[in-house]
């Protein structure tokens, strides 16, 4: 008997009902917008969203739609507009698309798929971190706290420096004791700072050595540090250049993936973010003569030789003050010595800052501005990558007054100070970073790969249900609206998932059209047969259906095995093609087993006895 | 409408020794195609340098090629992409110059040939990433089989079954491979994509006559494999087919109309499905027939107990 249990009809309009709801979004298309989000990255309210309308008709700039979404006011236009300086003082604008879909889809929480860079155009970037430079940044902290940790307890010391134990990177310090000192006190000092200490022997006219090598837990610890930090500050920098829905996201153990739509200009972006720039405040050495040390070629102990940006060498005090690390905030100011870096700094910093401005009144302090970058060497015609570090004083006042955590750096041209303030503000990398893969889309090919794909997904229908119809007659007008469903279903979950959509995703949406009639083959080959076997109609149908189960049920594993294992292996828009052939197998399931047999049952069902199928 | 009447009429199993030896020479030849030859790897795998760029006429590879030589770029390969006014270049990986200069360089040559022509796309991947992609492509592969050999040794509990699904399962990707490596189109990732959707699709077409074998045999114990095989893949042909054509129109579609970048990826599937669907029919059941699969080894009768021999 041809029936179907109530709850399943229920089940199966209600999916489709949900789907399309979810599905419908997508189907608007895009205005021009201008994306404007505040530069204190606080939410815009509904009187900012006032203000910044007003100011817009006032300036005679007329605009379709404005609403706050996330935070963000999104402004649609009729066509791009040209973004004006005025109105971006106290917001971070950017020209991007935004969706025509209809308020009330934005306000239940439904918007489109986000498109992938090969559809909308950008720039991606994939970025190595320097996971060894990071350890070696953690090694000098350590060393002024080994410094610091030995002068407290008077311990006398030659030096502290780095020692690469086992691998080619620092891993570890060592402390040079005078000949002939008692290592036992300097011990003590040093495993208040880094717990596993070793001695070594004396050597010749040297004294003892004590080695302390970081823990593989540090290491690790340091490293897992390094790329939150990174990511952290790498989304700062991108919030800071204003592109609408950039992403930033760590991809495997040490790399960190930037997706920046709408971008073309990968030259400026890499400056900006990649630079690794910190800020180090040191005390002025004025005891050692400086022309003495260039002369030898090196400081005297406790002392490192700087040079200004104008070349000139100075000698400052190894102890560092305060660095970028402790930092809160920073802008540009109009000082009375020209444009300047308001700088605050955290709690410890300030406390740090006070205790020395209140013991060094009058002395002169300097501010090292610290930038690493990679270069390519000919090392005896080997082309070696090396990287530089630029330490550069930037500017050397005396100390006026007794401040803690609220001060001004001062010196710096214009630009120099806006773009110190960015950086300084964006935070510092925490370890080096570099450009490893990059990848632009101009917005012409993007759009032209978004009309490509869905003429081929519209096309390759059309002729599918030609087909359909003509070789199962009235079963293939059952199997085009299902597969019609399956398509509304993918692009629903689709939705849900928020899963950027690809090129590679859209043929994977076209393929899953092509196979996931498959199901809908098996089940009506099996029904043929039925009625060739001279069974009833309905019988003929009930048992298609059955019998063609297992195969269905097995036959969607193996390619589910497929997609699976595509989507742990790949990345980007590989993945994307995953998910669709994966989702797509389930949704097919559903349609063909659930839903056309929820339409054959309809048509054929109950009490309705077909003499003869239209197969 | 019938494509096929499925009235069990094509000895399939009767000329297996000729789809075997043609499956050698295809097998064989793609091997020695893949040796000789090698796969035109993308830059996805060799790390490198692709800038594709839209000229507002007619673009001279020819003119771009000597260009860019002069300029001082060395195995550069310039080709058409999609139309006639599409050109893509592509570089090995850089070597002591930033890919930002690089760049430039390249730009400054194409707009001496046409000032208004369009980057529209490039793409720099670092040596380091193409190896890891290359690996993990080839992990990808092997773990699909992998796993797929499994589920098709637990899914049939005959040997010989789940031997004929696996040689057809390895038999399928290679040609494929060869085909990429004799036609020299561009094996980039998204090929792999299709490799292994073509492999889901070729194993899941097997498994259909592979039900239908068990079957069969369960219906009628005594009939002769050769005879149940036969019948098998006949009734379920116009399926096989049908499911073939579907597939087939919409892969061909997207290779007409998907655009240039989506080329390795629609022609990995084309003929993926024209000879995943071969090997389901001609080479994965005979083989499971010459390993010797009969109705005792989908069912096999009870042994009797050696206790029963006990005085």
């Amino acid at each position: 008997m041809l029936e179907f249990a109530r709850w399943k009809y229920i089940l199966v309009a209600a999916v489709l009902v949900l789907a399309t709801i979810f599905a419908l979004p997508n189907v608007f298309g895009e205005d021009a917008a201008l994306q404007v989000v505040r530069k204190d990255r606080g939410a815009i309210e509904t009187d900012g969203q006032r203000a910044v309308a007003d100011f817009l008709r006032g300036k005679g700039v007329t605009f379709s739609r404005n609403y706050i979404d996330d935070g963000r006011l999104m402004l649609h236009f009729a066509a791009v507009p040209g973004v004006n300086e005025n109105f971006t003082r106290d917001y971070v604008t950017a020209l991007s698309f935004a969706s025509r879909a209809p308020d009330w889809l934005r306000k239940i929480g439904l918007r489109p798929m986000p498109l992938g860079l090969d559809l909308r155009g950008g720039l991606y970037l994939l970025y190595q971190v320097d996971v060894d430079g990071a350890v070696a940044q953690v090694l000098e902290v350590y060393e002024q706290d080994l410094r610091r940790a030995l002068s407290q307890d008077n311990v006398q010391f030659v030096d502290v420096v780095q020692v690469a134990e086992g691998t080619v990177k620092p891993n570890g310090l060592r402390v040079l004791l005078p000949a002939g000192a008692d290592p036992a006190p300097a011990r003590e000092s040093v495993r208040r700072v880094l717990p596993d200490v070793t001695t070594s022997a004396q050597r010749g006219g040297v004294g003892p050595i004590l080695q302390a090598l970081l823990t593989a837990t540090q290491l690790k610890e340091r490293q897992d540090y390094a790329i939150s930090q990174n990511l952290i500050t790498l989304r700062n920098r991108v919030n800071e250049l204003g592109v609408s829905e950039p992403v930033v996201q760590r991809q495997g153990i040490d790399r960190i993936a930037v997706q920046l739509p709408g971008v073309q200009n990968s030259a400026e972006v890499k400056d900006i973010l990649g630079k690794v720039a910190t800020l180090e405040f040191r005390l002025v050495d004025i005891q050692n003569s400086v022309s003495e040390a260039v002369q030898r070629g090196r400081a005297p102990f406790g002392s490192k030789l700087y040079e200004t940006r104008e070349g000139q060498p100075t000698l400052l005090k190894r102890d560092i003050i305060v660095t970028g690390d402790q930092l809160i905030d920073a802008t540009t100011a109009a000082t009375e010595q020209g444009p300047g870096v308001s700088v605050k700094l955290d709690a410890s910093g300030g406390e740090e800052m006070l205790r020395t401005t209140r013991a060094n009144l009058s002395k002169p302090m300097a501010v090292v501005f610290i930038e690493q970058r990679r270069e390519e060497v000919d090392v005896g015609g080997e082309k070696v990558q090396r990287d530089i570090k630029e330490e550069k004083v930037i500017n050397t006042a005396t100390i006026q007054g007794i401040f803690s955590n609220s001060f001004q750096i001062t010196g710096l041209g214009v630009n120099e100070a806006r773009e110190l303030a960015l950086l300084l503000r964006a935070g510092a990398l925490a370890a080096p970073i570099f450009v490893i893969e990059e990848r632009v889309v101009g917005p012409g090919l993007g759009k032209e790969n978004i009309e490509k794909g869905t003429s081929a997904l519209i096309i390759g229908m059309a002729l599918l249900f030609v087909f359909l119809l003509v070789y199962y007659k009235m079963f293939g007008l059952v199997a085009n609206v299902v597969l019609l469903a399956n398509v509304v279903l993918l692009a629903a979950l689709l939705t849900m998932f928020k899963a950027a959509l690809s090129l590679p995703g859209i043929a994977g949406i076209v393929l899953t059209v092509g196979m996931a009639i498959d199901a809908n083959v098996l089940i009506y080959e099996r029904i043929r047969e039925e009625v060739r076997n001279g069974v009833t109609p309905q019988t003929a149908i009930s048992k298609g259906f059955d019998k063609a189960f297992s195969a269905i049920a097995d036959s969607n594993i193996t390619t589910l095995i497929a997609g699976i294992v595509l989507w742990a292996f790949g990345t980007g828009p590989i993945r994307g093609f995953a998910v669709v052939l994966s989702l797509g197998i389930v949704t097919s399931m559903f349609t063909s087993l659930l839903g056309s047999r929820a339409l054959l049952t309809l048509m054929y069902g109950g009490s309705r006895r077909p003499e003869k199928l239209l197969i | 409408m019938d494509i096929l009447k499925s009235n069990g009429r094509i000895a399939f199993m009767g000329s297996r020794k000729l789809w075997y030896a043609t499956s050698a020479i295809l097998f064989v030849t793609a091997l020695v195609a893949l040796f000789a030859n090698g796969l035109n790897l993308g830059v996805d795998f060799t790390g490198g340098i692709t800038v594709e760029a839209k000229f507002t006429s007619e673009a001279q590879p020819e003119e771009l090629r000597t260009g860019l030589a002069r300029a001082g770029f060395k195995d550069v390969q310039v080709q058409n992409f999609g139309s006639s006014r599409d050109v893509a270049i592509r570089l090995p990986p850089p070597e002591g110059q930033s890919p930002d200069k690089i760049r430039a360089d390249i730009e400054r040559v194409l707009k001496s040939s046409d000032p208004n022509v369009v980057v529209s796309r490039l793409e720099v991947v670092g040596p380091q990433v193409g190896a890891e992609l290359r690996n993990s492509a080839a992990v990808a592969l092997i773990s699909t089989l992998i796993l797929i050999f499994i589920y098709v040794f637990i899914r049939f509990h005959a040997w010989q079954l789940s031997a004929g699904a696996i040689i057809a399962a390895i038999h399928d990707p290679i040609i494929v491979l060869g085909f990429f490596a004799l036609s020299g189109i561009v094996f980039d990732l998204s090929a792999v994509a299709a490799l292994l959707a073509v492999i889901g699709y070729s194993i899941n077409d097997t498994v259909v006559i592979f039900d239908r074998i068990r079957e069969r045999f369960e219906a009628n114990k005594r009939m002769a494999p050769t005879d149940v095989l036969n019948q098998s893949i006949n009734q379920t042909l116009s399926r096989t087919i049908m499911t073939s054509v579907t597939t087939l129109i919409v892969v061909v579609v997207l290779l007409l109309l998907g655009g240039a970048v989506l080329q390795p990826f629609s022609w990995a599937l084309v003929v993926g499905i024209l000879v995943g669907t071969y090997s389901s029919i001609y080479i994965a059941a005979a083989v499971a027939l010459d390993m010797g699969l009969t109705a005792e080894s989908l069912f096999p009768t009870r042994k009797k107990l050696a206790i029963d021999d006990m005085p």
